[in-house]
């Protein structure tokens, strides 16, 4: 019950949130904005135009020395050695079961100087879990108030930041970035997110984020760039089926069960890691069990935690599920049995006491077309 | 805002009374409350509800709502076009918005019911 005493924390931008009228709710231990004008508007602007999302809320852990390489290597389950300065990777900390303390994205700065940037409600975990590995060589700092950080998601996401930054956007490839300033205000441009679309995170300091906010959603305003919140923010990711923390993955799931076998790197190179020695076997074998999507075609909206029945019998719970704004169907996660995992396979899902036919469909649900 | 042609609950209910028949839909705070309305379930023709029984279920992208009846009563009519429709609901709540008809059994608990005044101060309050 200590949760429910304990004040959510704000980001920079609380005030302008309220003043743009976003609805606000707790999430990971902060109040964010879940929506503003309108959940399926905003979704539609990412999609079409572009969105501005504060993900101040993330956290950002710096590790930091000469040993930086070979501890990040210990404790991420991708290989770092591939990172060139300016260049992020998707990666994970895995458990002895190769399953995720939290899903990271690593970014090099310098060849001794990584940021990992870390879900809201992991940062005290992960920092904990990080400096109780033994970093040698470098050292392991939260750096989280340092930050605020800005998401400008869309089609439209280059067009509108470009006049107001010297740095050339167009040579920023994906999962790179560049530091320079934006309007002014020193920055950190990565060509990342969680929309399933093209677009940047702005890191900044947290006294500039809010007239950096300000000067985008003007600078927006005619290319029909929208504030989004966590609503659409979670809508886009299903569509484009990027896995939720604390959803459709945990420290229970391992991470080639959850699709992420890509970001696990077996290289003799990089050497060991928790979990690895399972990780490998089931890159190799198959894990038994599988994270898919699945279609609702009957009436009814899945929702995260119903069960999901396979031949009559509970095979788990949806892990997301919901509405999906740009593809107008019922969709969702949820783990089955590799051998019954392959598109086409039936299944039914409890929705609130009714049976509801849904079926397994390829993912992602949504991908964009290349430009 | 609220019309002053019918009366309203706490659940944000409201039910427009014309002789024996009750027409109902949920207001438009409740509509923002839920946010973009995308599914919709309603009783069949000839369902008995209780007064402030379920009668259904609303969702939005992020919620699920219950629906409760003001009234007891049987239902004569659906609002098929709603529930193909259901953002209507986001855009005209009051109106086209309506969800179901019934006949109302109970015609003498409708007044124990809040007026449009009445319910302009509760939400006032609620939104506080």
């Amino acid at each position: 019950m200590e949760s429910s005493t304990t004040t959510l924390r704000k980001t920079p931008l609380h005030a302008v949130h309220r003043e743009m009228g976003a609805k606000m709710v707790p999430f990971g231990g902060w109040e964010m904005p879940v929506e503003y004008a309108g959940l399926i508007n905003e979704h539609m602007a990412v999609r079409r135009a572009a969105g501005l999302f504060d993900v101040s809320h993330m956290g950002e852990l710096e590790v930091r020395g000469p040993g930086a390489v070979a501890f990040l290597q210990r404790v991420t389950c991708n290989d770092v050695a591939k990172l060139k300065d300016g260049q992020a990777q998707y990666s994970a900390l895995p458990n002895d079961s190769g399953a995720p303390l939290d899903d990271v994205i690593v970014y090099r700065r310098g060849p001794e100087r990584y940021m990992l940037v870390v879900n809201a409600g992991n940062i005290e975990k992960d920092f904990q879990w990080l400096r109780s590995q033994g970093p040698e060589g470098c050292e392991v700092t939260d750096q989280s108030d340092a930050f605020a950080l800005l998401a400008l998601q869309g089609p439209l996401a280059q067009e509108i930041l470009q006049p107001l930054t010297a740095i050339d956007l167009s040579s920023i490839a994906y999962y790179h970035f560049a530091e320079g300033e934006v309007d002014g205000h020193p920055a950190t441009v990565s060509r990342t997110g969680y929309t399933g679309e093209d677009g940047f995170e702005i890191f900044v300091a947290p006294d500039h984020a809010e007239p950096l906010w300000r000067r985008l959603i003007e600078a927006g305003r005619e290319k029909g760039v929208q504030p989004a919140g966590l609503g659409a923010r979670d809508t886009l990711r299903l569509e484009a089926r990027m896995c939720l923390y604390g959803n459709d993955m945990d420290e229970t799931t391992s991470l080639v069960e959850a699709g992420l076998g890509w970001i696990v790197s077996l290289d003799e190179a990089k050497g060991d890691f928790p979990g690895r020695a399972l990780l490998q076997a089931q890159k190799k074998g198959g894990p038994p069990r599988k994270l898919v999507g699945f279609e609702v075609t009957g009436r009814g909206i899945a929702r995260h935690g119903y069960t999901v029945f396979l031949d009559g019998e509970a095979a788990g719970p949806v892990t997301s599920g919901s509405y999906a704004p740009y593809l107008q169907k019922n969709i969702g996660l949820c783990y089955l049995p590799a051998a019954r995992a392959a598109a086409g396979t039936a299944v039914e899902i409890d929705v609130r006491g009714r049976s509801v036919a849904a079926r397994v469909v390829p993912t992602p649900f949504y991908k964009r077309s290349k430009q | 805002m609220y019309p002053a042609d019918r009366r309203y609950t706490k659940e944000h209910e409201w039910v427009r009374v014309e002789g024996d028949r009750g027409t109902i839909g949920i207001t438009d705070y409740a509509q923002k409350q839920l946010g973009d309305v995308v599914y919709l379930e309603l009783p069949e023709v000839g369902r008995k509800l209780e007064a402030h029984g379920s009668f259904g279920t609303v969702e939005s992208v992020k919620a699920v709502s219950e629906l409760f009846s003001p009234v007891a009563g049987e239902v004569l009519e659906v609002n098929a076009a709603l529930v193909a429709k259901p953002e209507t609901i986001n855009t005209d709540p009051h109106g086209q918005g309506w969800m179901i008809a019934v006949r109302i059994g109970d015609p003498k608990a409708v007044a124990e019911l809040m007026d449009a005044a009445a319910y302009q101060a509760y939400v006032g309050s609620e939104a506080k």
